[in-house]
């Protein structure tokens, strides 16, 4: 810890705090100084975000002091947190669709501000950070930026002596990014302090001066960001050593197997995305990713790539040369087309099933499950054995509820049911997601290796670097249209990130 | 003091059984306290209730004949109620499936038999199917609350039962009583010999195995339970959920129609304004005590019949008004609804400790 | 037709569309808070039921309709425990809450049966509601004023009011409100018993002014039309007005068509219209993609935050 004699700002002593068969936090304490930036480092599931809470005073500790400002404090609930001068902005934004972004606003101040006055003093603080703003808008046309900004301006207004950001970035584009920082720089300098939640090296080396690290609830380290290197804090936040994907040494791809022709999709619902003319081919063995920042017609095209969403046009989408365009999602996984959902629970999975019952969901009529209308539920469980095995995936066995799986092991089992079932094209939306680094690792190889096997795999994915060091070629999806493909191995990221926040000539990605 | 719940890795199994046994405990108890309370014997008034039926043999054919129609229409609406549909109005789709069978019945006019018998409980499931078809079209096409759709349709039927047996229908030696004329021999359900017992009692026995199939083992079953749970993991797994709205809603208003015609041509043999008798809303309490599975929609509508024979009992013997089962049963329903979070919760009562800031 | 028949049949007009409104304004606010209460038609039975009882105990309707908003939210929070409290499922628990409505109101009813009250009518003095026109005005009974009043009232909470920005919030999204600080169950307990005391002044309006005697299910059914109402109305109160006005024009022409020329169809058709027309509306209404954008996104779903 730095050797300063003023008072920390915030300092955590021997936090814990225990959930049913979970030690979230063990013991942690740091410190955070006043006009820093402390990042907060771990893996999901690392205790983050419960540390977090317990600042903010969403939960409380079971044991260890927080002291502000050199008192020791107990932080009952976020009104309490707010009267002290912390702020928060949430990874998860605690925002009203329907609602103005004033209101939003209003939501979010303890006392009632008159409508004029709030509206001048949200003027003031978006002039002073740069941030924009238009106050009568509806939450729901807004991009997820300008969510961010809303999240902010409400914390700035409280006049914040600390402001903790949960994942600020995950949701933004490179450029985004930097303005971002921008912002964040200038309250650090008048003095605010900074908790900065994250699992990106590189933002932390840019932005922090301090770095704490958990790993499974535990206090690892806490270290200088600017000293270390991005590979020596990833192997503290893991605990072992990373391992590299392993590729097979020659990458030829096959014949086209996956071939999309001018799809077109209506919007869904109010605050969907409609997709525009996409076009794009995947070979035999190849990787193809997709970029972009979410909520620009990621969920469409999944849909409509697994016949969630069928299309009108026959000859939109061509699998194995057969043409599944009106195909619905049962005749399509006929002809081999499987797919994984950002969704885990209750869109790849119903969290209340067995994973036996899983099983059935998508496997039943490849893998036989089902005969003269009944089901056969020995094979149901023999093959989600087999998936539970082949993917180390931790469960009592094919009887344990989806639901009571963590993130990263119902993620194994949903992508080995598909992967299992031998699909000619693979489709998959944030398959590590929320994922922890082992979990991730292994995903990511089951992938490559289905890809040496000569199936297509697509991979929508908001984390570029993911994309990077795991597709053969990449386009960007930007409201609803998608880019041209490129080689990943030619690819340059800032122009991916202009890609990302659609400068080519096309509307940014509002709704509607 | 505050209740915190701390959610089981599995459903508790256990949970699911002791809960309705527990439900039914707790009614009888607070009943027995109640009773006293506004002075009348609990003790007497709850043992009439709830197991003088059971003791007295000659009783037994009453509780199998209310039993039959409340077990029918629970395992079509539990049905529904796994896929999330909520059909309210089988009263409605009860009445005008009896409707259906005076209807075929006076077409044949003095013609009977088996397969008249046959076409009068057909008729009845059909009219029953059809006014429940009318949620189904409205719910997938123009997204209409089913809820308040199938209410709103009972208090049509009851108009329409009303008018028919007022009207075209009404027996001409009836002395100007709303009522059909009643059903000759040779349309009438067999009864076991000696008693009043129904083909019907036998029906209700057999369907909770049938559905217990369709449910646990059938793709079908799955797919309802699928939709139920979460539709976009159904749309996923290449279900359609309008296909099992449109099914669940019509079979449940076949179940309730069947009950209805079973009702007409094996009790009471004639419709007049007294014919809807709130089993159709009865039986959404033995769907919810039941668990919405079969077998336990066959061992709650016992239950259930039992507390309307044993209400009617107690009238008499302790003078208690009619509408007090009603009373008992709403009750079984709230501890049933009340205690479903034992199932997949654990609570735990923390004594209030609470930090100021 | 002359000025005082159409006179008159404002007046009836109004006083059917005023049970509806009221309880469609309480279920108004109730869903808007996220929660979805189906024992409306229960708790507007035990409202009948407790006013029509305070007022023959007391001999005061004020009193009295005290009493009937008292225990339609007595009755509510029934309902509010079961739901808030232990999670359980809102459209079931709703259900059973107008069972027992149903059946408490027909037990406590026992004791009235027969007995009649004097009309809760207008508490102007007669020279002042003699006129046709005046009566117009003047010539109603106390509740049909209060729930006029009620409709501006709660549309600027609704709209103006901190509270109300609140309650909305609730209801838009639990999760965020929670994590922002605000107390979900609190809130929705507030508006349940809101709700269940509206219910229960529009239930005493049939025990205490339509036909100041108890009867068995006396409100035959106008709580599932008061639901159907909030639907109908995309959950805005001044649509709600306007489609309570439907209903109670529907409901007024089968006591027309009864008593005068209409014989050519039977009256049970001018008795289902009410329940048939509902439906109609229904469809038209959610048919149109618009309808449910002003739905409150959490109706009906359990609120259950992570820690």
């Amino acid at each position: 810890m730095s050797a300063t004699s003023e008072t920390a700002r915030l300092q955590l002593t021997g936090i814990t705090k225990r959930f049913p068969g979970v030690l979230a936090n063990d013991h942690v304490g740091f410190s955070v100084r006043p006009g820093e930036i402390h990042a907060l480092l771990g893996e999901n599931g690392a205790g983050k975000s419960t540390l977090v809470k317990m600042i903010y005073g969403i939960m409380q500790p079971d044991e260890g002091e927080i002291r502000w400002n050199g008192q020791r404090i107990t932080v009952a609930n976020p009104k309490a947190a707010r009267k002290l001068g912390i702020g928060m902005v949430f990874q998860h934004f605690s925002l009203f669709e329907a609602m103005t972004v004033l209101e939003n606003i209003a939501l979010g101040m303890d006392a009632k501000i008159p409508q004029r006055e709030l509206e001048g003093r949200i003027t003031a603080v978006m002039s002073q950070y740069g941030l924009k703003l238009e106050p009568q808008r509806i939450v729901s046309t807004l991009s997820v930026g300008e969510r961010q900004r809303i999240e902010i301006v409400r914390a700035l207004l409280l006049n914040p002596s600390l402001l903790i950001m949960d994942e600020p970035t995950s949701v933004l584009t490179p450029q985004e990014v930097e303005q971002l920082f921008v912002v964040l720089r200038k309250l650090a300098a008048e003095g605010c302090s900074i908790l900065y939640i994250s699992h990106k090296l590189h933002e932390i080396k840019a932005l922090c001066d301090t770095a704490t690290i958990l790993r499974g609830g535990k206090l690892v380290d806490t270290c200088d960001p600017k000293v270390e290197t991005s590979r020596s804090m990833a192997e503290k936040m893991i605990g072992g050593s990373l391992k590299d994907i392993q590729r097979g040494a020659s990458r030829g791809f096959g014949a086209e197997k996956l071939k999309v022709q001018s799809l077109s999709l209506a919007a869904d619902g109010p605050f969907g995305t409609a997709l525009k003319d996409i076009s794009f081919t995947v070979r035999a063995g190849e990787i193809f990713g997709i970029a972009g920042v979410a909520g620009n017609g990621q969920n469409a095209l999944l849909l409509a790539l697994s016949g969630e969403e069928p299309n009108l046009d026959h000859a939109s989408v061509t699998v194995d040369g057969v043409q599944v365009g009106q195909m619905h999602a049962r005749a399509r996984r006929g002809q081999g087309v499987a797919s994984v959902p950002e969704e885990r629970n209750g869109h790849a999975a119903v969290p209340i099933f067995s994973l036996a019952d899983n099983a059935i969901l998508t496997a039943r009529d490849r893998l036989g499950m089902v005969r003269a209308g009944l089901i056969d539920p020995k094979a149901a469980r023999t093959y989600a054995g087999e998936v539970i095995e082949a993917f180390a995936v931790k469960a009592t066995g094919p009887g344990a509820m989806a639901e009571s799986l963590s993130g990263g092991n119902l993620q194994k089992y949903i992508m080995g049911r598909e992967i299992l079932q031998k699909p000619s094209v693979l489709v998959v939306s944030q398959p590590t997601w929320g994922v922890d680094a082992g979990a991730a690792a292994a995903i990511h190889q089951a992938l490559v290796d289905l890809a040496a096997t000569g199936s297509a795999i697509v991979v929508i994915s908001q984390d570029l670097d993911e994309l990077l060091s795991l597709c053969d070629t990449l386009a960007v999806i930007n409201g609803g249209r998608l880019s041209k493909p490129m080689k990943v191995s030619e690819a340059k990221i800032d122009e991916i990130g202009l890609l990302m926040g659609g400068i080519h000539g096309e509307e940014p990605a509002h709704a509607h | 003091m505050r209740i915190k719940l701390e959610k089981r890795r599995e459903p508790s199994m256990a949970m699911l059984v002791i809960t309705p046994v527990a439900s039914v405990l707790l009614t009888m108890l607070i009943g027995i306290v109640v009773f006293d309370l506004i002075g009348i014997k609990g003790f007497k008034a709850v043992v009439d209730i709830f197991l003088s039926p059971l003791l007295a043999s000659y009783k037994w054919q009453d509780v199998a004949l209310k039993a039959a129609p409340l077990i029918i229409i629970a395992l079509g609406l539990s049905m529904g109620n796994r896929a999330q549909v909520w059909n309210i109005g089988a009263e409605g789709q009860y009445v005008i499936g009896a409707l259906c069978s005076a209807g075929v019945g006076i077409a044949f006019g003095a013609a009977g038999g088996f397969f008249v018998i046959l076409l009068m409980v057909l008729a009845g499931m059909i009219g029953g199917g059809a006014w429940a078809a009318i949620p189904a079209v409205l719910r997938t096409r123009y997204n209409v609350n089913e809820i308040l759709s199938s209410l709103m349709l009972t208090y049509v039927a009851l108009q329409v039962l009303g008018y028919l047996v007022g009207g075209p229908w009404k027996d001409p030696n009836g002395r100007n009583f709303p009522a059909t004329a009643p059903l000759i021999d040779a349309q009438t359900l067999p009864v076991w010999p000696g008693s009043t017992v129904h083909l019907g009692v036998l029906v209700a026995l057999v369907l909770p195995f049938v559905f217990w199939v369709i449910m646990a083992r059938s793709e079908f079953g799955y797919q309802v339970r699928v939709v139920g749970s979460s539709p976009t993991a159904a749309r996923h797994g290449g279900f359609d959920s309008r296909r099992t709205i449109w099914a669940t809603l019509i079979i449940g208003g076949a179940m309730a129609g069947l009950a209805g015609s079973l009702e007409f041509t094996g009790v009471l043999h004639k419709i007049d304004l007294g014919f809807p008798s709130g089993y159709g809303f009865t039986a959404i309490i033995v769907a919810f005590l039941g668990r919405l599975n079969p077998i336990g929609c066959l061992i709650a509508g016992i239950v259930l019949a039992v507390t309307y024979v044993g209400g009617q009992m107690a009238q008499t013997s302790v003078h208690i008004p009619n509408s007090t089962a009603g009373i008992f049963q709403a009750m079984m329903l709230f501890f049933i609804l009340a205690s479903d979070i034992l199932v997949r919760y654990r609570v735990r009562i923390i004594p209030s400790a609470k930090a100021v800031a | 037709m002359s000025l005082d028949f159409i006179i008159a049949a404002i007046i009836t007009v109004v006083g059917l569309t005023t049970p509806i409104l009221l309880a469609g304004l309480g279920e108004l606010v109730v869903e808007k808070s996220g929660v979805l209460n189906l024992g409306v038609e229960g708790m507007m039975l035990v409202g009948a039921i407790s006013g029509f009882g305070v007022t023959v105990f007391t001999f005061n309707p004020w009193l009295g309709v005290l009493g009937a908003a008292a225990g339609g939210a007595a009755a509510s929070m029934l309902f509010a425990v079961l739901v808030l409290q232990l999670n359980s499922n809102q459209v079931a628990t709703g259900l059973a809450l107008t069972i027992f409505g149903t059946g408490l109101s027909s037990l406590l009813g026992l004791s009235f049966t027969g007995r009649i009250i004097v009309p809760f009518l207008s508490v102007f003095p007669d020279w002042l509601a003699k006129d046709p026109v005046w009566r117009l005005f003047f010539g109603h009974s106390p509740i049909v004023y209060f729930a006029i009043l009620m409709i501006p009232l709660t549309s600027w909470f609704l709209k103006s009011t901190r509270a109300g920005l609140i309650l909305r919030a609730v209801g838009e999204n639990d999760l965020s409100a929670h994590s922002i600080g605000y107390s979900v169950v609190g809130v929705r307990y507030a508006a349940i018993a809101f709700g269940g005391a509206m219910a229960g002044i529009g239930g005493c309006y049939f025990s205490m002014v339509i036909t100041p005697m108890w009867a068995e299910k006396m409100t035959a059914g106008r709580g599932w039309i008061a639901l159907a109402l909030v639907v109908f109305a995309g959950w805005r109160t001044g649509r709600l007005l306007a489609g309570a006005y439907f209903f109670g024009i529907l409901m007024a022409l089968e006591l027309y068509a009864k008593a005068s020329g209409f014989s050519f169809l039977p009256s049970q058709f001018w008795a289902a219209m009410p329940y048939a027309m509902t439906v109609v509306a229904l469809s038209f209404i959610s048919s149109r993609g618009t309808a449910g954008a002003n739905a409150p996104a959490c109706l009906g779903k359990p609120f259950l935050p992570s820690s």
